[in-house]
């Protein structure tokens, strides 16, 4: 079975029932999500630390299968929205890494111009509707695109992607009220790495399993291993189906690991030497990867081709992001507003 | 609504109920429940969801009950909307439109009556308008809702209640353009919404005084038209700047800094500000009469300059 061309049922023999009904070709295209989220955040970490970076940013680092899960269902029209932590997620939807490199570095080839930078990815083409870095105010905005595929019947569904630290924010609460209420097209995705900024869940909040507010708006609520690519694909799945089918939204817990600190260069002081290893060894690449190899749907040396075809693809938007010129002062009053034209 | 079916309402107690100030009466019956849209009371939220609304096509005018309650959902106006097409590289329109009474004079005490129109007008990137006439409001919110722009819509609920005629035909009057309501010789009162009303009888108390005053409605407070009040100023000389809203750190303030800028030596008398004083809007009778600036205040202001 060497599958290069065909597309081909792959069977477990024990473990996820997901992988029985994926193609090579999905399960691939899963991994290599994954890889190039992980490589590009890497490297924003060394790009961080070496300086060339300005302001602050945050990397989703062991948090990967959660975005390419979700993101690989989706058409390119259908939005997601995410925060300052969304440089994965704006991968997996597909992203320019080499403009996204750029506006990361400042450079006026990014996607903002550099007037937004790490916490704020945006590309409007591919459905990455602009990254807001306000605990919990994406998930009104991505609400607010999902009443509007309603209203204009488009067949649309919005992703609104944000972490266990927003689900106590009153937005939160107002939007799934909402989306319930008028049963609207829109998946809400939380990334429960059990950390807001340097508090735990457990210092915050009193109900840990995130999915069971849901019962409190009568929408499904969900929870899945995040570390797990196939479960969580398996059940993003449901929920963006059961939404363009019109039957409303779900929220999509994905239990996950921050391995890096609140941002980068962040001592996390606050965490303990065990908690730290813990999390760096729930590994949703490495576990994947292990999967992978087992049931011979990619040898180990096409493991590395697939890294290091992405490790290019990397260095080419660092190369991309290095030799792009920053924005210029007499940019800076430019279109506060818009005058028409295009 | 009826010419743009992108164009939703948005807003608790809008449809149904026609709007607490009957704004909207009429129209869920005409457009129905696709574009008229009775919310919760989640104003954080639902202004919020106006702005995924008005990325993916539709062109939203959201209704908030009580300028009082944009403090509830100064987020989403303050860091989304009105950053969204700078910050984000020019990629979104935001055609998005937040209607809101303004203003006291009903008694309805502190957190119902305040305007607060300089702390947006303070922030880049959203347009704040605030009518005074009946013929204003119909040209201005017309183009504040086909402007690709968010636009802050106060509407000072002092003035629901005037009645008067204007053009059934359509018109529309720009965003940024101030309008001379009266013409006079001696000094310029640059009055906003309710305050135009009181300026108009100061003027009356004044002509008797043989003192003549000019007024000048600036319409909209961002972006704001300094060309017809800086002429006006060259022309008397001498500045009045009259609104409800508290006068300490008012946008009366940026408005005398702008004429002692750049008519300096115009200027035969220092400028003058009328506003509220700095106390929150009491309810009871006489001390919310006492707090609201009138006729009198731009009386005493203007008779102080013309010496």
């Amino acid at each position: 079975m060497t599958g290069d061309n065909l597309e081909e049922l792959i069977t477990m023999t024990e473990g996820s029932v997901s992988m029985k009904s994926l193609t090579k070709e999905k399960l691939i295209e899963l991994f290599t999500t994954m890889l190039r989220g992980r490589a590009f955040d890497e490297k924003v970490v060394e790009l961080f630390t070496q300086g060339f970076i300005p302001g602050f940013t945050h990397v989703g680092i062991g948090q990967e299968a959660i975005a390419a899960g979700v993101c690989v269902h989706l058409h390119q029209n259908d939005p997601i929205f995410t925060t300052h932590r969304g440089h994965i997620q704006a991968v997996a939807k597909g992203i320019d890494v080499k403009r996204a490199m750029a506006e990361i570095l400042g450079k006026r080839t990014g996607f903002c111009k550099g007037r937004g930078g790490s916490m704020h990815l945006a590309d409007k083409e591919i459905g990455l509707m602009g990254s807001t870095a306000i605990v919990g105010s994406g998930i009104p905005i991505a609400t607010g695109a999902a009443l509007s595929f309603q209203l204009q019947e488009t067949g649309q569904v919005a992703v609104s992607f944000f972490g266990d630290g927003s689900v106590n924010h009153g937005t939160f609460h107002e939007s799934l009220n909402m989306a319930s209420l008028w049963n609207l097209p829109i998946v809400y995705c939380c990334e429960n790495n059990s950390w807001s900024q340097f508090s735990p869940q457990t210092l915050t909040t009193k109900i840990l399993d995130v999915a069971t507010r849901a019962a409190a708006y009568a929408v499904p609520g969900v929870t899945v291993d995040g570390d797990d690519v196939l479960a969580v694909y398996e059940a993003a799945g449901k929920a963006i189906d059961r939404a363009r089918k019109g039957g409303g939204p779900t929220l999509l817990e994905c239990k996950t690991h921050r391995w890096y600190g609140h941002f980068v260069g962040d001592p996390q002081k606050y965490r303990t030497e065990e908690d730290l290893e813990e999390s760096r060894k729930s590994d949703p690449i490495a576990k994947f990867e292990a999967k992978l190899i087992e049931e011979k749907v990619l040898t180990p040396d096409e493991v590395s081709e697939a890294q290091q075809r992405v490790q290019v693809e990397i260095d080419e938007a660092v190369k991309f992001a290095e030799e792009s010129p920053l924005p210029e002062a007499k940019e800076l009053l430019d279109n506060v507003y818009y005058e028409g034209g295009k | 609504m009826a010419r743009d079916k992108n164009v939703i309402l948005i807003g608790e107690d809008v449809g149904s109920s026609g709007g607490t100030f009957s704004a909207t009466r009429g129209l869920l019956e005409e457009f129905g429940r696709q574009r008229v849209i009775d919310t919760p009371i989640s104003e954080s939220s639902f202004t919020g969801l106006a702005l995924g609304a008005a990325t993916t096509g539709l062109r939203p005018v959201v209704e908030i009950m009580f300028m009082d309650f944009l403090t509830t959902c100064m987020d989403p106006i303050v860091n989304q909307i009105a950053k969204a097409r700078y910050m984000f590289g020019e990629q979104f329109k935001v055609p998005l439109t937040i209607r809101t009474p303004a203003g006291g004079g009903l008694n309805a005490g502190p957190q119902h009556s305040q305007c607060l129109e300089a702390w947006f007008a303070h922030v880049p990137g959203i347009k704040v308008v605030m009518p005074s006439t009946i013929y204003d409001v119909k040209g201005l919110l017309k183009s504040s809702i086909r402007d690709d722009n968010p636009v802050l819509f106060i509407e000072h609920k002092g003035l629901h209640s005037l009645k008067g005629n204007i053009p059934e035909e359509e018109y529309t009057i720009p965003l940024g353009q101030a309008e001379v309501k009266k013409e006079g010789s001696d000094v310029t009162v640059v009055a906003i919404a309710r305050m135009v009303y009181e300026a108009m009888t100061a003027a009356d108390r004044l002509a008797a005084d043989g003192i003549s005053i000019e007024i000048v409605d600036p319409r909209t407070i961002s972006p704001l038209d300094k060309d017809t009040i800086l002429n006006s100023v060259k022309k008397t000389g001498k500045v009045v700047i009259a609104h409800e809203a508290v006068k300490t750190m008012g946008f009366g303030a940026e408005i005398a800094a702008i004429i002692a800028d750049e008519a300096f030596d115009y200027l035969d008398a220092p400028i003058k500000r009328v506003g509220a004083p700095f106390v929150p809007v009491p309810f009871s009778k006489p001390l919310e009469k006492s707090y609201l600036p009138s006729s009198d205040g731009i009386v005493a202001a203007v008779k102080e300059i013309v010496g």
